[in-house]
């Protein structure tokens, strides 16, 4: 009996097959969406949590100011001195790396070409502490970090931008009014996490920078790698006493720095994924719902216009509860079709807008089997009304409908 | 299939409701009418609005008869009509139909009585549209679950009777009226019912195929038996028919029996 009512919901489907399509097409769309928002949504938190632990997997930032935001100096709170970067490393114990940082925007020239991009003074420990690998080329020399000398490392990006295909070693580069020569290069890293290109840095010794960009003493920010296994709370516990101490802070007066940690700021901003994942999620649900009402709409509509042929097939001998079942599987095939459509859409969709955005394709079995069994659901739900209406007609009225 | 074949799978197929097959053996055994109407009356609507259809009728159908309705329109031909084919009960009264008290059935057992016992065929032939005769001659068979190849072969086999085959795969919309009204009566007979309705049958045809189909469903009753009840208002039809039964005013008028085989000029006035 059941598998002859599916037999006549299917037949029924192909006799209408354009209307059948334009029925689906909601659910179709309200599936795709909800399935590609969590995917893509699922994929952009991937992409956070990896481009951040690319950052240096366990990495404290020490900047200016009070918390307020992250990395927003407050007016006012002083910067730090190239000393701080000695006294953390001989005072603390479970740190692998200091560096200290120092950024400016700056345009650099070579081969009658200008590329605007970040100069960043530091120390070699710097290439530590980010993750960075050298690609080919070398780091500073001591002498050339204490002298202050016109050297530079530079990103992926900036040798694509001067020098196109060529190699850059040995190569010169005009930064403001000085000339620097290009002793290294740096191994890809994409973009991050804000969607930064992170090879667009030149990388230039501390001394270099401050005397020659900045044209002062100060350093904007200190970067601490931990080594493996180390208490990340008590290492920040003892950073910062040790900075309250050396600038200089009353008891009663609170931190003007702020030390972020990037696991810290890898759950913040995974987290904030999460809830952008979830709340689009929510209203394309919202349009898979509306989805449901058109196939109600679209079933009702069905039901008055074939309002004779339900009273040919109540006259024949069909049971009550025949029709309303044939009414209802048709609605629960369609808008399962209609799922599967969707799910069949929303993977080539995830999977076209994850290569566009740059972000990891992640299929997840859950919310496809979660968004087809909800479409299948609609179908019963909105399709119960119009059956049941279907089921009561009167066959001798039925049979006079014009 | 014979004729022969026809009844005995009426009488054994899947009962429909439990005691029925008693009352069916009965019925037939005593060759007491297979219909039987006692005191009934129809009234529509209530109070100021209500309007009685059926004003106590009487009426007795043996089986085997092939029986006209006539009458004038408001005249309750087409309420008797629904009434004896289980589609409505009666307001007060007694229907029995082999043996068996309709009027107290539910609305799902006297869809089970359809299925087992009768055959409707319409003025508006009530083919579905952009489906083939055969699967619209099946579709009675579905309802009584039979297995696949069973459906093909006896909606085959229905197609034939009524001299449509090699028909089988066409739509209503590539048929002739008479054609479709075919397939309506093949529709009809694929469940070998015991009696067929048949509301206007012709009233959609011109006079040729009216003949057509008349001559059909005197062929039907004449060989297998079947009873056929047929309203109509042209007596040019009714002349087909075995019996005339004549309503006026929700009562029965007139019933006579006519002794000849079906004739077209059968030369009775008009009512």
């Amino acid at each position: 009996m059941l598998l002859n009512t599916l037999l006549l919901a299917l037949r029924e489907i192909r006799r209408n097959l354009m209307r059948s399509f334009l029925t689906i097409l909601g659910i179709v769309i309200g599936v795709a969406a909800v399935i590609t928002m969590v995917t893509l949504g699922n994929g952009a938190t991937r992409a956070v949590q990896d481009q951040i632990s690319s950052l240096g997997s366990n990495l404290l930032m020490v900047l200016p100011g009070q918390r307020l935001g992250p990395g927003m100096p407050t007016a006012g709170a002083p910067l730090f001195k190239e000393a701080d970067v000695e006294a953390i490393a001989s005072q603390i114990g479970g740190i692998n790396a200091v560096a200290p940082e120092v950024r400016a925007a700056v345009t650099v020239v070579a081969n009658g070409r200008n590329w605007s991009t970040s100069v960043t003074g530091t120390s070699n420990a710097y290439f530590e502490t980010n993750n960075w690998r050298i690609a080919g080329g070398r780091k500073f020399e001591d002498n050339e970090e204490r002298a202050g000398a016109a050297v530079c490392v530079i990103g992926e990006t900036v040798r694509r931008e001067l020098f196109g295909t060529g190699s850059p070693l040995g190569e010169h580069v005009r930064v403001k009014q000085f000339s620097c020569e290009v002793i290294g290069l740096l191994a890809s890293k994409g973009q991050s996490a804000m969607g930064r290109d992170q090879d667009d840095v030149v990388v230039m010794p501390l001394h270099t920078v401050q005397r020659r960009v900045t044209g002062n003493q100060r350093v904007n920010t200190l970067l601490v790698s931990l080594l493996d296994g180390s208490d990340t709370e008590r290492v920040k516990a003892s950073l910062t006493d040790l900075m309250r101490e050396r600038r200089k802070l009353a008891d009663n007066e609170d931190d003007n720095f702020n030390v972020l940690d990037t696991k810290q700021l890898a759950e913040t901003l995974s987290g904030t994924t999460k809830v952008m994942t979830m709340l689009l999620g929510a209203v394309a649900a919202v349009s898979l719902l509306v989805g449901g009402i058109g196939i109600m709409n679209i079933m009702l509509v069905s039901v008055t216009e074939r309002t004779r042929e339900i009273g040919v097939r109540l006259a024949i001998g069909a049971l009550e509860r025949e029709v309303l079942l044939q009414f209802l599987i048709e609605a629960v095939v369609l808008a399962a079709l209609g799922g599967l459509v969707g799910v069949a859409l929303a993977t080539i969709a995830s999977i076209v807008l994850a290569d566009v955005m740059q972000i990891p394709y992640l299929f997840n079995p859950t919310i496809n089997l979660v968004s087809f069994l909800f479409s299948a659901g609609i179908g019963v739900v909105f399709g119960y009304f119009p059956a049941r209406r279907a089921a009561q007609l009167d066959p001798i009225e039925a049979l006079r409908h014009e | 299939m014979t004729a022969t074949v026809l009844s005995r799978s009426a009488l054994d197929g899947a009962p429909p409701a439990r005691g029925m097959d008693d009352a069916d053996a009965a019925a037939v055994a005593q060759g007491t009418p297979i219909i039987r109407l006692r005191g009934v009356t129809k009234v529509y609507g209530q109070g100021q609005a209500a309007f009685q259809a059926l004003k106590g009728v009487d009426l007795d159908i043996d089986s085997g008869d092939f029986v006209a309705v006539m009458g004038p329109s408001g005249s309750g031909k087409s309420t008797v009509m629904n009434l004896l084919g289980c589609l409505d009960t009666p307001t007060s009264g007694e229907y029995r139909f082999r043996g068996l008290h309709v009027e107290r059935l539910s609305r799902d057992q006297r869809a089970r009585l359809r299925r087992q016992y009768l055959g409707f065929v319409f003025q508006g032939f009530n083919l579905l549209a952009r489906t083939s005769a055969q699967e619209n001659v099946e579709l009675p068979l579905l309802y009584r679950g039979q297995r696949t190849a069973e459906r093909h072969r006896a909606a085959r086999e229905a197609l034939a009777s009524v001299g449509l085959a090699g028909w089988e795969h066409h739509t209503p919309a590539e048929l002739s009226g008479g054609q479709q009204q075919r397939v309506a009566i093949a529709r009809a007979l694929v469940t070998s019912p015991a009696v067929l309705l048949a509301d206007e049958p012709t009233g959609n045809l011109d006079t040729q195929r009216s003949r057509e189909i008349m001559d059909l469903l005197c062929t039907l009753n004449r060989e297998r038996g079947i009873t056929v009840l047929m309203v109509t208002h042209e007596s040019d039809m009714a002349a087909y028919a075995k019996r005339v039964v004549h309503f006026v005013d929700g009562r029965v008028d007139s019933d006579w029996r006519q002794n000849s085989a079906p004739r077209i000029d059968a030369g009775r006035g008009d009512t």
